[in-house]
């Protein structure tokens, strides 16, 4: 994923910061990087579902090592995203098992109805389509992650009620 | 009815709490081992049983945990690996969201047993709300005295957390896991040292799946001699499956080891049979990585006896006829398939899986993936199937940890049991091209056609 130059409000505010601490002390007080991967799923909730490099900067002073070391893993894992997406972000699995069962069409079909392609975001913001690798609940296919969620066996008729929801607020994504 | 030890108590309500859980006789195997057996005594029970690992490499267990350096000197920590993420794989999935305390339970006998004060389970982040449930058990399980100082008086203590991943199918190689919990890019280590040696900070370590880890407390409650009865030959104990695709009853199931492959597939207490009642046409019994059979080697082998739901039976003929049980990810597949798209579809999921650090693995699973994406297109040339044949041997057994192996042996396998499906798409493109997604001839059809080249 691309790295973006829009800028982002940091905002490390009480609350996040209780919960960073909390997960800190599940690792030894000397390896305070373990915590690595844990914070930035924090952070990134937090902070709109993106990560930009001043934030990546912050997240590298909290945990008191060095930038690079937080640009690498942010790269490395796919969850982590380095520019703005939409405020729902629908995540197809596209591989064999959901695959067989219609995930491509189905995907094709969000995309033209969202009016994207996939990787796009929509130009108000809502949402953003892309294709990912096995999501692990190949039994109940095809699916999609939203948020902190699985929306499984899914269809066409389905996938027209998410959206809906989405539009009126009625998703939780964490 | 088929008998269960995993998935025993998985249908009672608010199985999820503590407080059920408990009543139902939860943490007795905590407290025997604790009160009434020595670290080492739990060790060979364990061994006793002939589990093997159930993440699909199979090792056994026990032994394994024998190989834990306790001269050291260093903490020992035991890191459960649920970073589920094989393709046609989710059955630990299913033991973490609806028996978080049965994962709990037995980490807490496995550390007691490993002399780990420090221990930790690794799940995938997108199982973020998988994640939250065991989070909450964990807190449950700290509040009632199971984890913690001094547990049951016994002068043990053990921490137990739970750690998320990032999206990296990488990071279920336990080297390569063990790096992610270090707060890395999840690039799999050179090995020796084993992590029983060097594996979390330097410590001697034991990385073991969440199936393995929930076997622990049957064992130790009615031990591991009762355990080896269950099964067949060196396959002990019961497995989960995950089975998709193109069958009536796809879900997680727990049989014992040894059930015919036919009964699984057929019978109602299990897959229903196919989908639609088309033709099965292909199987691959133990995740993406696994050797797909086609239809005549699925419930036969190749000398004509019964193929089992076992490691034995399953790998029997080697990779020329036989497959492996690997983690269980059943994956069924119908006429319709085409296995050539599916193939490619594989090779894309490898090559983005690839951590990149070792070249034939970095660069071969790409190439792979682009030479599958131009024959499945129509686009193919006559000697790429013997270019495809010739990256994935140049792939296989190169490369620092299983993936390259992973990302070669479907290939090798689809062509070599499909071959002459790749042929037509080469040698007919016309017939290929506009196709909707995954759409096949019938591959009696195909055959006959390259055969006698009519088309």
């Amino acid at each position: 994923m691309e790295i973006s130059n829009a800028k982002q409000v940091i905002n490390i505010d009480a609350k996040l910061t209780e919960r960073i601490n909390e997960l800190l002390s599940h690792y030894p007080a000397d390896k305070k990087k373990s915590a690595l991967l844990p914070v930035l799923h924090e952070v990134q909730d937090a902070h709109d579902n993106w990560l930009s490099i001043e934030l990546q900067d912050k997240v590298a002073e909290i945990l008191e090592i060095k930038p690079i070391e937080v640009y690498e893993v942010v790269s490395f894992y796919t969850m982590f995203n380095q520019k703005p997406i939409g405020k729902y972000m629908f995540e197809f699995c596209r591989t064999s098992c959901c695959a067989i069962r219609g995930a491509e069409n189905l995907m094709d079909y969000t995309c033209e109805k969202l009016g994207i392609k996939e990787g796009e975001t929509t130009p108000d913001g809502m949402f953003t389509v892309v294709g990912v690798e096995c999501l692990g609940a190949c039994g109940y296919a095809p699916m999609m992650q939203l948020g902190d969620y699985y929306k499984e066996h899914l269809t066409k008729e389905k996938v027209d009620e998410i959206i809906e929801d989405c539009r009126n607020g009625k998703v939780n994504l964490h | 009815m088929a008998r269960k030890i995993l998935l025993e108590h998985a249908n009672i309500p608010g199985i999820k709490t503590y407080e059920v859980y408990r009543q139902n006789g939860g943490y007795r195997s905590v407290e025997k081992a604790i009160k009434s057996m020595t670290p080492d005594e739990v060790v060979e029970e364990v061994k006793t049983s002939g589990l093997r690992g159930r993440g699909g490499a199979g090792f056994p267990t026990g032994m394994k945990w024998s190989f834990i350096d306790k001269k050291s000197g260093k903490p020992r920590h035991l890191v459960c690996n649920a970073d589920e993420s094989e393709p046609g794989t989710f059955k630990d999935r299913f033991l973490m969201e609806y028996i978080p305390h049965l994962l709990i339970e037995g980490m807490i006998t496995s550390s007691y047993a490993l002399g780990c004060n420090l221990s930790y389970i690794y799940i995938r982040g997108e199982y973020m709300w998988v994640y939250r449930i065991l989070e909450n058990a964990i807190k449950e399980a700290y509040a009632a005295g199971w984890l913690g100082k001094n547990i049951l008086g016994s002068g043990y203590d053990l921490d137990l957390h739970v750690h998320c991943g990032a999206g990296a199918y990488i990071c279920g190689e336990e080297t390569a896991l063990i790096e992610s919990l270090e707060g890395k890019r999840g690039n799999p280590r050179i090995k020796p040292p084993f992590p029983a040696v060097s594996g979390l900070w330097a410590n001697p370590t034991v990385v073991n799946n969440v199936e393995s880890i929930a076997a622990v407390p049957w064992i130790v409650n009615n031990t591991g001699e009762e355990y080896a009865k269950i099964g067949i030959g060196r396959s002990t104990g019961t497995k989960l499956i995950s089975a998709s695709g193109h069958i009536k009853n796809p879900g997680v199931y727990e049989i014992e080891l040894g059930l015919s492959v036919d009964e699984f597939m057929n019978s109602d207490e299990y897959l229903g049979g196919m989908m639609d009642d088309r033709p099965l046409k292909a199987l691959v019994p133990g995740g993406s990585s696994v050797p797909i059979l086609p239809a005549h080697l699925i419930y036969k082998n190749a000398e004509g006896g019964d193929r089992l739901m076992s490691y034995e039976s399953l790998s029997e003929g080697g990779f020329q006829s036989g497959s492996m049980l690997g983690s269980g990810g059943f994956i069924v597949y119908n006429d319709t398939t085409c296995i050539v798209r599916n193939t490619w579809n594989f090779s894309r999921f490898y090559h983005h899986e690839s951590c990149g650090q070792c070249s034939p693995c970095r660069e071969g699973t790409g190439w792979m993936e682009k030479v599958l994406h131009r024959i499945e297109t129509g686009h193919g040339r006559e000697e790429d199937i013997e270019l495809l044949w010739d990256i994935q041997r140049k792939i296989e057994g190169n490369t620092i940890c299983p993936l390259g192996d992973a990302a070669a042996w479907p290939v090798a396998a689809a062509i070599r049991h499909f071959r002459e499906e790749f042929e037509y798409h080469v040698r007919f493109p016309e017939k290929v091209k506009n196709r909707d997604h995954f759409v096949a001839e019938p591959f009696d059809k195909v055959r006959h056609l390259v055969a006698k080249q009519e088309i």
